[in-house]
């Protein structure tokens, strides 16, 4: 079967239906086109504010690079819908075109409103929806001077924080006697208005806006308030709420509800059975809803009838809301006004902290039925979740502010209660995977649910469940070290030791295993300048380490020479090729743009060695947990389309962290432009050229879970991006556990990317100059690992097959031949995953 | 029972592996911080390969161990048991040093 499934708008809750299909559909019975009007395909626009601040237009893409590739998925972005007609099945779009469908979705979202204000359109007036809006206010925007938000809710007020950044004095207008009118009650929006205030932020509640007045230039040049207040400002942001957009029921004679938006049923569909309207312009069952999550949840369950069938109904949503402006906590959900027959309400307000916190209970003081809290919502993620249930304690306690009372925990949550409302995943599924055994960390939690990666705001939330299952969260190294890998670092560190010998005796006990013993030799790597196979620190590596290759099924070994940013002379191919011939190796292209040499037994390498040092070659450090290899485009000096050097800057890269000793290996990227050739995000760190200098993007990775790299700074110059990326490096080094990569390392931090952002970026830690120190010292001491040893003949002699018979081979290697090139000869065992009973870390085997 | 010279005692380097061909078996052979000698089969029974004298030497509880480089299974060093894998065991051969010289016996 090959249907076609339009939806039209391309938008938050448009782009999670496209997801949703593509993984149940795995019979591919749909093909989906997506007309999407603006000229950014979905972003994340819940985050908009932050492209005020920190992101970029691709940091808040929702868009994958699978989706973006998926042969079922087609994006026509920049084009719109104008029209339906439902007897022949066709959508026509604003190319001229139409398009037939078998199902269609309307996911149009909502537009603000503006009041009809004298002068409200004059050039100089802005609304606040969509990344266009912001770079025109960012435009029009004059620092020092007023600016005006009409509408003091939620959007509002990030509005008027967005201003703020852009260096203005925002004034907020708000016709009801309070800020966030909707959410918070007439005590909460006391202590909302001082919190506000407190930003700089001008707050005029209980008046209108009566006219926008015209300045010298044509544009806004003042605003004058129904109280008589005139403001003299060029810039004017309208934020007083939002409206579906419901245009095509014109055309298409799709009903309308009340309030505006497309009339459809539970299970999001309109009169018509093969249309449906989800997210912010579907009216269920008469009612829209305004805010992302019910949207989400609409999404699954149109998918769900699209790919199954059934019936799959939207259960309704409550409009639980947080406030996301730093320094103003504002939470509310259920019935925050009380407005149950009976409801009764419990208050404690504190004016000297500047807290104010309401619950509302049903008429015998059981049930909760919602809330406000204001200056502190540190409760709201365990109070949301126990709307509807019975109270888990007295209320008092339950408002106290969390620092007093120890806070409700998430034990008093019922098992279906939603703890992760961005991806809907209940407190059941959380701990089913813990009592699995499963997981034993929040970036477990993480990657097994998807709770938490959304907003964040319940990972204290799955720290709670941890501690409560009584998963000690334990950071033992292993039977020999009660220490973390990073609280090892620290001693090693401070107390300037250098052997394993002397940090066992007295930080540890027993004589070590294969666990800590590496562990260590890595730290030593980081603080010491010695060569890996110095004295007893040889005995410390694992054999990839201590036979400087890396072990293959059969106990033979691989040879791979650093190519810097995957760049080679032609003569030094041709060393490749023949010391293979020599050695009777098998060769193979690797995924990080060098060459792997496979079948070298131990006795074999120092020859294979000699002859690659004599060529130029180094050691790639492929057997390490080192830095890997920084893989290129070809960038300006080749490529049509590159907008900066990407190989110089990779091998700049490579060759100032080659050897670098990490947790775990790390692989680094440099794309010359947005096309991104180079894969830099799927990297450890991956850089990628733009018009004015690189964008870093950090913690991507392939193998067993593969994560994408996120944006932690944009448009650098060479030396900034290298004094952000020395920082980075060896903040990971110091502090992240035994085998975990950027990706679970910067998972493992409460506000995550943005916790690294703070201390590698802003030096918030004051540790920056400290550790750019530290990585100047490794680029200085730095020694090829393997010209060392060939010059050593003690490191040498441990290059034997036998003891007493140092030149005969291992009778146990033996090969076969396949497509002219040796291969391992096949065994018959099974080769088992160890069971090992301690903490497993899945290897990842890649060079 | 017969005793073959292997090497001198310096050629098996503390808390660390050496591999032996005696009588054509490949054995592995240790020596703990403490000085105990140990000589094992060289190839690990989980893959086949002859590695066992490249692993990483230890303990567990206090047992001697070795932990094959392949999969990382842990065998103890006095009994040749793999404490993973009640199932499995490696071979283990005498060892003793005389003037010096370390021997192997083989049966
Ligand atoms: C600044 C800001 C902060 C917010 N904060 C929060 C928050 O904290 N929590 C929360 O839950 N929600 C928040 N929201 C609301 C949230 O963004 C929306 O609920 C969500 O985006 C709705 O998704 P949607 O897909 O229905 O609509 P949208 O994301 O608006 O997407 C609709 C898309 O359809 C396109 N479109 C419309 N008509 C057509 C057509 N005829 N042809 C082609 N394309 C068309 C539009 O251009 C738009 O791109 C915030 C919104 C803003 C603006």
């Amino acid at each position: 079967m090959n249907k076609t499934l339009v939806i039209i708008g391309h938008g938050m809750v448009g782009h999670r239906l496209i997801e949703e299909i593509r993984e149940r559909d795995t019979a591919e019975n749909w093909r989906i086109v997506v007309l999407g009007e603006e000229a950014h395909p979905a972003y994340d626009r819940v985050a908009l504010s932050s492209y005020m601040a920190e992101t970029t237009a691709e940091g808040l893409s929702l868009l994958t690079p699978e989706t973006r590739r998926d042969r079922r998925v087609e994006l026509l972005t920049g084009v719109g819908a104008t029209a339906i007609d439902r007897t022949e099945r066709r959508v026509s779009i604003t190319t001229g075109d139409s398009l037939h469908y078998d199902a269609l979705v309307l996911a149009t979202g909502s537009r603000p409103f503006v009041p009809p204000v004298p002068g409200a359109d004059l050039p100089g007036c802005h609304v606040y929806r969509t990344l266009e809006d912001l770079d025109g206010i960012r435009a029009a925007a004059s620092p020092g001077t007023d600016g005006v938000v009409v509408g003091g809710g939620l959007l509002g007020l990030e509005a008027a924080d967005a201003l703020r950044t852009l260096g203005m004095r925002p004034h907020v207008v708000e016709v009801a006697p309070r800020l966030m009118p909707v959410q918070v009650d007439e005590g909460g929006g006391a202590v909302l208005a001082r919190l506000v205030g407190d930003l700089g932020i001008e707050v005029h509640t209980g008046v209108a806006t009566a006219s926008v007045h015209a300045g010298e230039h044509g544009g806004v040049g003042s605003v004058e308030l129904t109280d008589g207040t005139e403001i003299d400002t060029g810039l004017l942001v309208f934020s007083a709420g939002i409206r579906p957009r419901d245009e095509l029921a014109d055309s298409s004679g799709l009903p309308r509800g009340e309030r505006g938006g497309f009339l459809v049923d539970g299970g999001c569909r309109t009169e018509d059975p093969h249309v449906w309207a989800i997210g912010e312009c579907a009216a269920v069952r008469g009612q829209c809803h305004g805010l992302v999550a019910p949207g989400y949840r609409m999404a699954t369950a149109v998918a769900e009838q699209l790919t199954g069938g059934g019936t799959a109904e939207f259960e309704g949503a409550d409009g639980a809301t947080k406030l996301k402006l730093v320094g103003v906590d504002v939470a509310s959900f259920g019935d925050a006004h009380g407005t149950s027959e009976g409801a009764l309400e419990v208050v404690y307000a504190n004016n000297a902290q500047g807290t104010y916190a309401k619950l509302v209970l049903d008429d015998d003081a059981t049930t909760l039925l919602g809330g406000v809290l204001v200056g502190d919502a540190g409760a709201y993620d365990v109070l949301r979740p126990l709307t509807g249930g019975p109270l888990p304690g007295p209320p008092e306690q339950l408002l106290l502010p969390a620092s007093q009372s120890g806070g409700p925990t998430a034990g008093a949550l019922p098992d279906e209660a939603t703890v992760c409302s961005c991806h809907n995943v209940r407190k059941t599924d959380i701990t089913e995977v813990i009592s699995s055994g499963a997981v034993e960390d929040v970036a477990g939690i993480k990657s097994c649910t998807k709770a938490g990666t959304g907003c964040g705001s319940c990972v204290p939330m799955l720290k709670n469940l941890l501690d409560e299952a009584g998963v000690a969260t334990s950071d033992a190294l292993c039977e020999h070290f009660p220490q973390s890998r990073s609280e090892l670092f620290e001693i090693v560190r401070a107390t300037g030791i250098t052997t394993f010998s002397r940090l066992i005796a007295e930080y540890g006990t027993g004589r070590g295993c294969d666990i800590c013993k590496p562990a260590v030799a890595s730290i030593l790597a980081g603080s010491t300048t010695s060569h890996i196979l110095d004295d007893e620190q040889a005995g410390l590596q694992d054999t990839n380490d201590r036979f400087l290759a890396n072990m293959q099924r059969n106990g033979t070994y691989s040879v791979v020479p650093r190519v810097p940013g995957g760049e080679i002379t032609p003569d030094k191919l041709i060393t490749l090729g023949q010391v293979a011939t020599e050695f009777g190796l098998y060769t193979k292209i690797t995924g990080g743009q060098r060459i792997d040499m496979f079948g070298a037994r131990v006795e074999q390498l120092p020859e294979i060695w000699r002859r690659l040092v004599e060529a130029g070659f180094e050691s790639g450090h492929a057997y390490g947990k080192a830095l890997r290899t920084v893989k290129s485009c070809v960038g300006t000096d080749w490529c049509r389309y590159g907008v900066q050097d990407s190989v110089t800057m990779a091998i700049r890269l490579e060759m100032r962290y080659r050897g670098l000793r990490a947790p775990h290996k790390i692989k680094a990227g440099v794309s010359g432009c947005a096309r991104e050739c180079a894969e830099a995000r799927s990297k450890d760190f991956g850089v990628i050229a733009t018009e004015r200098g690189w964008n870093l993007y950090v913690g991507g990775n392939g193998g067993f879970s593969p994560r994408h790299a996120e944006l932690l700074a944009s448009d650098l110059t060479d030396e900034d991006l290298i004094r952000v990326i020395d920082r980075f490096l060896m903040f990971y080094i110091r502090t992240a556990e035994r085998l975990q990569r950027t990706a679970g390392w910067i998972e493992s931090f409460d506000n995550g990317l943005e916790h690294v952002r703070e201390v590698v970026v802003e030096d918030s830690l004051g540790i920056a100059a400290d550790l750019e120190a530290a990585m100047a010292r490794h680029t200085e001491n730095y020694t090829d690992e393997w010209g060392a040893v060939l010059n050593d003949p003690e490191k040498l002699s441990r290059f034997v097959s036998f003891v007493n018979a140092p030149d005969s081979p291992d009778p146990t290697i033996r090969f076969t031949e396949e497509r002219g090139q040796i291969r391992p000869e096949p065994t018959d065992l099974p080769m088992p995953v160890p069971t090992t009973g301690r903490k497993t870390v899945t290897e990842e085997v890649s060079a | 029972m017969r005793w073959h010279a292997v090497c001198r005692e310096p050629e098996v380097p503390t808390e660390f592996g050496v591999a032996a061909l005696v009588r054509g078996h490949p054995v592995a052979l240790f020596r703990t911080g403490d000085d105990e000698l140990f000589a094992l089969g060289n190839v690990d029974p989980f893959s086949g390969a002859g590695v066992i004298s490249r692993g990483i030497v230890g303990d567990r509880q206090g047992e001697p161990t070795v932990a094959s480089p392949m999969h990382k299974q842990v065998f103890s060093l006095r009994s040749g048991q793999c404490l993973d894998d009640p199932e499995t065991r490696l071979p283990t051969y005498p060892v003793r040093c005389r003037d010096g010289v370390v021997e192997v016996a083989t049966g």
